[in-house]
């Protein structure tokens, strides 16, 4: 096992409801994300079952940042050993999740 | 959104069987709630330990609901697992809700945690006695992909009611256990048609281990819990009698058999290699008076 920790600023703070999708099933992952106050910074924590691929998490992460630019938010990650895609796909759906949860309670 | 109860995730079984946005979900996924023996095998744990609990409305009616989760190591029962159930039923006899629902999808024991997930599911089953004991009903579902196997099939026989599906499962030992153990002679896992003939929903069904058979799907399942919860639940010395003769009379009458379809073949069916063919509603009209309960 492996945890990894990533953190990138200047994101738009972002509202909503805490949300879950995904299951943490052989090639699958689940995805938790939460309103955290962190000065518009995004912060991920993943715990993977696979060792060694960093730099590949890195470089998922960036381009997830990338695409949503959300901040004030901190993502959490149980993966057992989902592809880079479907770990994308994961956190778009996830933070579609969160934001419409938010939408909708209010 | 999918509306197969088979295909669906525990999450998407509570929203699409309670009543939208009622379902209040008690140590939801941010409490991190997590099982302390996969973090000392180096294995990742759910947030919420395979398993969610909480309360809804299904039908204006206040139940409290669990459903497990099979795609995280196959629903099965750790330390946590079980003491989320065990917690669901216990605060069941304390306030009163019209009934408990246990959407089961499940190996059994989690061995990981070994004794600890030993205990925890006889400590389950402890805990359907003691809400039923209490007066109330207490409704397992079964249609998911993993079945409901181990200590968690008898767990499931201690309810008030079963419903199943066609492609549920309900079993002790799982199929691979059993080749494991006893040699592909005795049971082949791989031969699909026969281990839906030894622990399938149809067969489950015509021994009257599960009382209702529905079709995969989310209105079906709704249809039936809501009859479950009116019907309430039979407690009595009376029921237990009825029971235990069913069973009596089960060994005397099948003990011979070597397959399901000889089983049907006793139970009246004229062909039962047809048994397999017909959708629900034709099954469910075709099976009156040829089940084990009208022994």
């Amino acid at each position: 096992m492996e945890n990894l920790k990533y953190r990138f600023d200047g994101g738009t703070p972002t509202r909503g409801v805490t949300a879950i999708v995904g299951v943490l099933g052989s090639g699958n992952l689940e995805v938790l994300v939460e309103p955290v106050a962190l000065g518009g910074a995004c912060e991920i924590e993943v715990s993977t079952a696979a060792r060694g691929f960093g730099s590949i998490w890195q470089a998922v992460m960036k381009d997830f940042f990338a695409r949503h630019r959300v901040g004030d938010i901190r993502v959490s990650v149980n993966d057992a050993g989902a592809t880079p895609a479907i770990v994308s796909l994961r956190l778009d759906q996830a933070i579609e999740t969160y934001i419409a949860q938010g939408k909708s309670k209010t | 959104m999918t509306h197969s109860y088979y295909e669906s995730s525990a999450r998407a079984r509570i929203a699409g069987l309670l009543e939208p946005d009622s379902f209040h979900e008690w140590l939801p996924a941010a409490e991190r709630l997590t099982s302390p023996h996969l973090a000392t095998l180096e294995q990742p744990a759910a947030f919420d330990d395979g398993v969610i609990i909480g309360r809804g409305s299904i039908a204006a009616k206040q139940i409290f609901i669990a459903a497990q989760e099979g795609g995280f190591m196959g629903g099965a029962v750790g330390e946590v697992h079980g003491a989320k159930l065990v917690g669901v039923l216990e605060r069941a006899v304390r306030d009163r809700p019209a009934a408990v629902l246990l959407l089961l999808e499940t190996g059994g024991v989690r061995l990981q945690e070994a004794n600890a997930g030993l205990i925890a599911v006889s400590e389950v089953m402890r805990a359907i006695l003691a809400a039923r004991a209490a007066g109330v009903t207490v409704i397992v579902a079964i249609g998911g992909q993993y079945g409901c196997f181990g200590g968690m099939g008898i767990a499931a026989r201690c309810a008030s009611t079963i419903i199943m599906s066609e492609e549920g499962r309900l079993g002790l030992s799982g199929p691979e256990v059993i080749e494991t153990a006893r040699g592909v002679e005795e049971y082949d896992a791989r031969d699909r048609a026969m281990v839906w003939r030894t622990v399938g929903g149809k067969h489950r069904y015509l021994l009257a281990e599960c009382d209702v058979i529905v079709a995969d799907s989310m209105d079906e399942f709704r249809h039936a819990i809501v009859a479950g919860i009116d019907n309430g639940d039979d407690w009595s010395l009376a029921a237990l009698e009825r029971e235990h003769q069913l069973l009596a009379e089960r060994v005397q009458r099948f003990g011979a058999c070597k397959d399901g379809r000889d089983i049907w073949r006793e139970l009246g069916w004229a062909d039962p290699e047809a048994i397999a063919m017909p959708d629900n509603d034709e099954f469910v009209a075709a099976a009156h008076g040829h089940r084990a309960k009208n022994i």
